[in-house]
């Protein structure tokens, strides 16, 4: 049975363009890029041309602001606390803004901030396409505040954020701006100066590159501290000899995505929009989450009324199909998906989305096959379930669910 | 039924979330895959007839279960259980498998079904993953409230064991009770107590009295200073 997957938000396999980068560095340039010797050498001037890359691509100043780290998760952390433990001294614990649908990177860590380190946070809610008004950042500044970290794009519903005008808002203000920009690489504008981002994300899983490398761009004028030190690499704000195979991977991975992403969105659009045309067609009460356009081409997130997502998500894995479910069931804390729910969609309905993400060799057979199998499916677990909730009734933030 | 035949491969649960690895067992998904005791259509469940029947749970604490007895008086015991479950996948096996039990054989006595534990389900299934077995814990009780119905029905009202508890979430259904239990188990914060029960999922207005309760029942049994 071929195997679908349309987990690509969750992940991406890597590139052959990107492995064979990097095949060049696990043996034949296998030295440490701080060593003075030949040897050591080839590998620093390779990660040197890296960062080179990496800093044209999103358009940064400097070298220097392109940091190497092991993960998005840690270049969040990096972020955040970063700016945190430089700041503490001089103003005690302060105040950060961020919206209520970020990842985990960032919501755990102010999280631990608020409740551990007496921060004070607030959440700037979104509006029923899980979009931030930047007008309510605006509102949220005090004289407190010390930095601003809202996503560039959303990884359960796609939804594109206004990044620029919440940047322009935070440089008006004197607020250090961050964003979460691991879902956006290879498909959406990286350019830092257009952004008005003071730091951003980025990671190499998501865009067909390795896992376990993250990339940090600060703006030279950011101070932060480090969260490991030792030998001072990455300019003394990531030390541990750095990861060269993965750096180089990581670089051909962004600047394959970004040159090829403008043809592989139109392409990625057409199959989604056939995805979900399919399936609000063929399946009834059933209805689209996220922003109509402001969204990530690869993205379908949909709900289906009546029936819990976990269980469409394992009926649809024995078709060989992989996906991901809002439901409860599949996290942690028996609560639907905190995105899911800041959009405002009734808890009656909640647990009934399903994630699509399509990726490079997504085909339109493979949407095809969805399409054939996901009706069958759900009519089984309708059978299964006594809930009928009547859509007519059910309403988001007070408007009516858009059903199909 | 249109619906394709599936087909059982080797292949597993993946889940986004990396924290804790699961795997339900086979018995899960053989009975997740191939529930037994349903109505064949809806008019099948509509021409049902049924001595009693007890439902629990709601689409917004994400499981619900409705259940239907057919009993035999003489016997004392249960003939036919069939049942509907919106649920994940350990919610609808847990449902299947529990009305495999209280049919098997001649039936099951009815005092025995009634005493019925999430325990003895999940046993059955072969275990849950831990972090799954809140999904077991609606249907016994859904079963409860049927027998209890039946009782009523049938002039055996003294019969019946009424679980003398205030309902607490009349969502999931939780009572004082069940918040007692869950603090004998382990539970010392209210995420703790959520996670066994279900209490606030869909009804977050309920968090504070079950936090008083919580207290309660840990000064009672672990003394003042336990939490």
């Amino acid at each position: 049975m071929k195997e679908i997957y349309l987990d690509h938000a969750a992940t991406t396999y890597v590139r052959d363009e990107v492995l064979g980068v990097m095949n060049k560095y696990f043996q034949d340039e296998y030295g440490n890029p701080g060593s003075f010797h030949t040897i050591g050498l080839r590998p620093k001037r390779a990660m040197a041309q890296a960062r080179e890359t990496v800093r044209d691509i999103i358009n940064a100043k400097r070298v220097e602001e392109i940091i190497f780290t092991g993960s998005g998760t840690e270049s969040v952390n990096l972020a955040i606390k970063g700016v945190v433990e430089k700041l503490e001294p001089h103003h005690g614990p302060a105040h950060i803004i961020t919206s209520t649908i970020e990842h985990e990177a960032v919501t755990e860590t102010l999280y631990y901030l608020e409740h551990e380190r007496g921060y004070s946070i607030t959440r700037v809610p979104v509006n029923k396409y899980g979009m931030v008004n930047p007008k309510d950042v605006e509102d949220a500044i005090q004289e407190d505040t010390i930095l601003v970290t809202i996503m560039y794009a959303n990884n359960e519903i796609g939804t594109i954020q206004p990044i620029e005008e919440i940047g322009k808002i935070c440089r008006e203000k004197k607020v250090l701006f961050h964003t979460d920009a691991c879902q956006a690489g290879g498909v959406l504008d990286l350019d830092v100066e257009k952004l008005n981002v003071d730091m951003m994300t980025l990671n190499g899983s998501k865009i067909y590159g390795p896992k376990g490398i993250g990339m940090l761009y600060k703006k030279k004028s950011v101070k932060v501290t480090p969260l490991i030190h030792g030998g001072g690499q990455e300019f003394g704000y990531r030390s541990g000899t750095q990861n060269v195979a993965f750096i180089m991977g990581f670089a051909e991975a962004l600047r394959l995505g970004q040159s090829e992403r403008e043809k592989e969105n139109k392409r990625l659009i057409k199959l989604r929009t056939m995805l979900e045309v399919g399936i609000l067609r063929s399946i009834d009460k059933t209805f689209l989450n996220g922003h109509p356009t402001m969204r990530l081409p690869n993205n379908a997130n949909i709900t289906i009324s009546d029936i819990e997502g976990e269980a469409m998500m394992l009926y649809l894995n024995e078709f060989g199909i992989c996906t991901s479910s809002g439901s409860a069931c599949t996290s942690l804390t028996l609560e639907p998906s905190h995105v899911i729910l800041a959009m405002g969609l009734p808890y009656e309905v909640a647990h009934g989305t399903l994630r699509f993400t399509l990726g490079r060799k997504t085909t339109k057979k493979d949407i095809e096959k969805i399409i054939e199998v996901l009706p069958g499916i759900v009519e089984t677990l309708r059978k299964i379930s006594p809930v009928n909730v009547n859509m007519d009734k059910l309403e988001i933030q007070g408007e009516k669910v858009y059903a199909n | 039924m249109p619906t394709k035949k599936v087909k059982l491969e080797k292949s597993d649960v993946s889940n986004k979330s990396q924290t804790e690895g699961w795997f339900y067992t086979d018995t899960v998904k053989d009975h997740f895959f191939n529930p037994r005791n349903l109505f064949y259509s809806n008019e099948d469940a509509e021409g049902y007839e049924y001595d009693a029947v007890g439902m629990v749970g709601s689409p917004a604490c994400g499981d619900m279960m409705k259940i239907w007895i057919k009993c035999s008086e003489e016997q004392d015991c249960i003939k036919e259980c069939k049942w509907q479950t919106f649920g994940c996948a350990s919610a609808i096996a847990s449902t299947s498998i529990m009305s495999e039990m209280v049919t098997e054989g001649d039936g099951m006595k009815l005092d025995d079904a009634m005493s019925m534990k999430p325990k003895d389900i999940n046993d059955k299934l072969g275990g849950l993953p831990t972090r799954k077995f809140h999904c077991s814990v609606l249907g016994d009780k859904a079963l409860r409230m049927a027998i209890n119905n039946y009782y009523d029905e049938t002039n055996q009202s003294d019969r019946k064991i009424e679980e003398k508890t205030r309902i607490i979430d009349k969502l999931s259904k939780t009572t004082d009770h069940d918040i007692e239990e869950a603090v004998l188990e382990g539970a010392r914060t209210f995420e703790e107590v959520q996670k066994k029960t279900k209490v606030g999922i869909g009804n977050p207005k309920v968090q504070m009295d079950v936090e008083q309760l919580l207290r309660f029942y840990v000064e009672k049994y672990f003394g003042e200073n336990a939490l």
